[in-house]
C-alpha cells in the first residue's frame, strides 16, 4: 500500500495540515477515488508514532485537524530510499484469468466463451482509456498508457491461450 | 438478431452490411457465412488471427471481391450483384481505401497523389489541387506538398494515403492494417488522426487490424474467426438498452 509513503513524500515539500495533504493526494493520485479523511488522520498518527513525522498543534482546540504535520529526518530518508528502490516486477503467476480458464477446462465448460467475453471486456476498457487519453492532459495520459499496455499484454495471452485450448484441455485431463 | 449488430440501434439501416457471406479461394474457404453491419458514422474494428478471413470480409464489403454466396448492402442498396464497371465506379466515388503500404504512386508528389481521386472523378485540375492542398494541414503534412511520396517517411506516407482516401468525401473508408508497416508510436498517431478526421467528416469506417491499441480507437470491435463473425459484448453492455449509443456506454475514467 503506497498511501503512507506518498503522504510522507508530500510532507517533504512543507509542513501541512491533514486536509491539505488529502486534497493534494486526491489531485495527483486519486483518479476518481477520494482518500477518506479518517484514513489520512489514522495514517498520520501512525507515521507520528513511528517517528517519521512530528505533529504540532498550532490552533486552539482539540482534534487531528488542528495539527500541522512536518516530516522528520527519519521520514525524509525513508522517502528517498523508497524512490530509489525498484518495485518487484510482478510475475502474476496466480492470475484470475488463468484460474478461470483452467477451472473451465477441468469442469468441461466452454473456456472459449469465457475468453471471448473477457476479450470484449478488455477491448471495451482499452477503448475507454484511449478515449480518455485523447482528451486528457499529458500526466493522465501517462497513467492511461500504463493501463493500455497491461491490457494489451492480457489480450495477447488471451489470443495465445485460445489458440492452444485444445492441447491444454488434453494436458489437464491427462 | 444478427450478431454483428448487437448493442446498436437496430431500427436504423446500416451504412454497410454483409449477410451470410461465403467466399472460397480454390478449395480454401475464407468466409463461412459471416455477417456484419456497420452503422453510418460508426468506426468498427475487425479483429482476428491471421488467416481468419478478416481481410476477405473487408474486400467483400468493399466490392473488391464478389462473395460466392450471401449479400452485401451499401447505404440501402444491394451491391454484390453489380457488374465490375458499376462496382469499380462505386469503389471510386463512394469508398476510400487505406492499406498497409504500396498504394501511393512513388514518382508523383504528395499533392499529385492526393489530387488523383478527384482528377479521376473528372474534377478540374485547379479544383483538385486546391482541395488536395487544403488537406495537407489537416494531416500535419504542411510543406510536404511538392515532395515525391517515395521520399517521405512511412508515417507521412500513410497520412498522404489517408488524405487521398478521404479527399473525395467517401461514405465509407475501408482501412486494412493501416498502421501495419509503422512502429507503434507512429502507428498510433496515424490512427488518432484517422479517427479524428473520419469522426469530423462523419465517415463510416471499417478497420481491419490485429493491434488492440489501434482497434481501441474504434467505437466497436467485431472478431472474425474461421470465416465467421463471432463477437461477445462485454457483460455490462448487455444490460444496457439498445439506444444506438453502444460506443459510449459510460464516461471514460481512469478509476474503475
Amino acid at each position: 500500500m503506497s498511501v503512507p509513503i506518498t503522504l510522507l513524500g508530500l510532507l517533504e515539500r512543507e509542513p501541512s495540515y491533514g486536509y491539505d495533504l488529502k486534497r493534494d493526494y486526491d489531485a495527483h493520485f486519486g483518479w476518481g477515488r477520494s482518500l477518506p479523511f479518517g484514513q489520512v488522520y489514522a495514517t498520520l498518527a501512525r507515521l507520528a508514532r513511528d517517528g517519521k513525522v512530528s505533529a504540532a498543534t498550532v490552533e486552539p482546540g482539540a482534534g487531528p485537524d488542528r495539527k500541522r504535520y512536518a516530516i522528520t529526518e527519519l521520514g525524509t530518508s525513508e522517502v528517498h530510499e523508497w524512490l530509489r528502490t525498484p518495485i518487484e516486477p510482478e510475475p502474476h503467476l496466480q492470475t484470475l484469468l488463468f484460474t478461470k480458464v483452467v477451472l473451465a477446462l477441468i469442469l468441461g465448460r466452454s473456456a472459449r466463451t469465457y475468453l471471448d467475453t473477457q476479450r470484449a471486456a478488455h477491448m471495451e476498457r482499452m477503448r475507454q482509456l484511449t478515449e480518455l487519453r485523447r482528451t486528457a492532459g499529458s500526466v493522465e495520459a501517462l497513467l492511461a498508457d500504463h493501463g493500455l499496455f497491461h491490457l494489451e499484454a492480457d489480450l495477447r495471452w488471451i489470443d495465445l491461450t485460445e489458440a492452444r485450448l485444445t492441447s491444454v484441455a488434453k494436458a489437464i485431463k491427462a | 438478431m444478427s450478431i454483428g449488430t448487437l448493442g446498436r440501434d437496430r431500427s436504423a439501416s446500416p451504412m454497410v452490411e454483409g449477410r451470410c457471406l461465403v467466399k472460397s479461394f480454390g478449395r480454401t474457404p475464407a468466409l463461412n457465412g459471416a455477417s456484419v453491419a456497420v452503422a453510418a458514422g460508426e468506426i468498427v474494428a475487425v479483429m482476428g488471427p491471421s488467416g481468419s478471413g478478416k481481410s476477405t470480409l473487408l474486400h467483400c464489403l468493399a466490392g473488391i471481391f464478389t462473395p460466392d454466396a450471401g449479400e452485401v448492402h451499401v447505404d440501402g442498396r444491394r451491391t454484390d450483384r453489380l457488374g465490375e464497371t458499376r462496382r469499380s465506379e462505386m469503389r471510386r466515388t463512394d469508398f476510400g481505401f487505406v492499406f498497409q503500404f504500396g498504394q501511393l504512386v512513388p514518382e508523383l508528389t504528395v499533392e499529385d497523389n492526393i489530387a488523383l481521386p478527384l482528377l479521376l472523378g473528372g474534377k478540374t485540375r485547379r479544383y483538385a489541387y486546391a482541395t488536395a492542398r487544403s488537406w495537407l494541414p489537416r494531416l500535419e503534412l504542411d510543406g510536404l506538398g511538392r515532395r515525391r511520396t517515395g521520399e517521405v517517411s512511412g508515417g507521412e506516407a500513410q497520412r498522404v494515403a489517408m488524405a487521398r482516401a478521404l479527399v473525395h468525401h467517401p461514405k465509407i473508408l475501408f482501412a486494412d492494417e493501416p498502421t501495419g508497416s509503422l512502429d507503434s508510436l507512429t502507428g498510433e498517431h496515424v490512427m488518432e488522426l484517422l479517427a479524428d478526421l473520419t469522426r469530423a467528416e462523419g465517415t463510416t469506417v471499417v478497420l481491419v487490424t490485429h493491434e488492440p491499441r489501434v482497434a481501441a480507437y474504434a467505437d466497436r470491435m467485431v472478431l472474425v474467426r474461421d470465416g465467421n463473425v463471432t463477437v461477445a459484448e462485454p457483460p455490462h453492455a448487455q444490460s444496457h438498452p439498445a439506444d444506438g449509443s453502444a460506443g459510449r456506454r459510460r464516461p471514460p475514467s481512469l478509476a474503475r
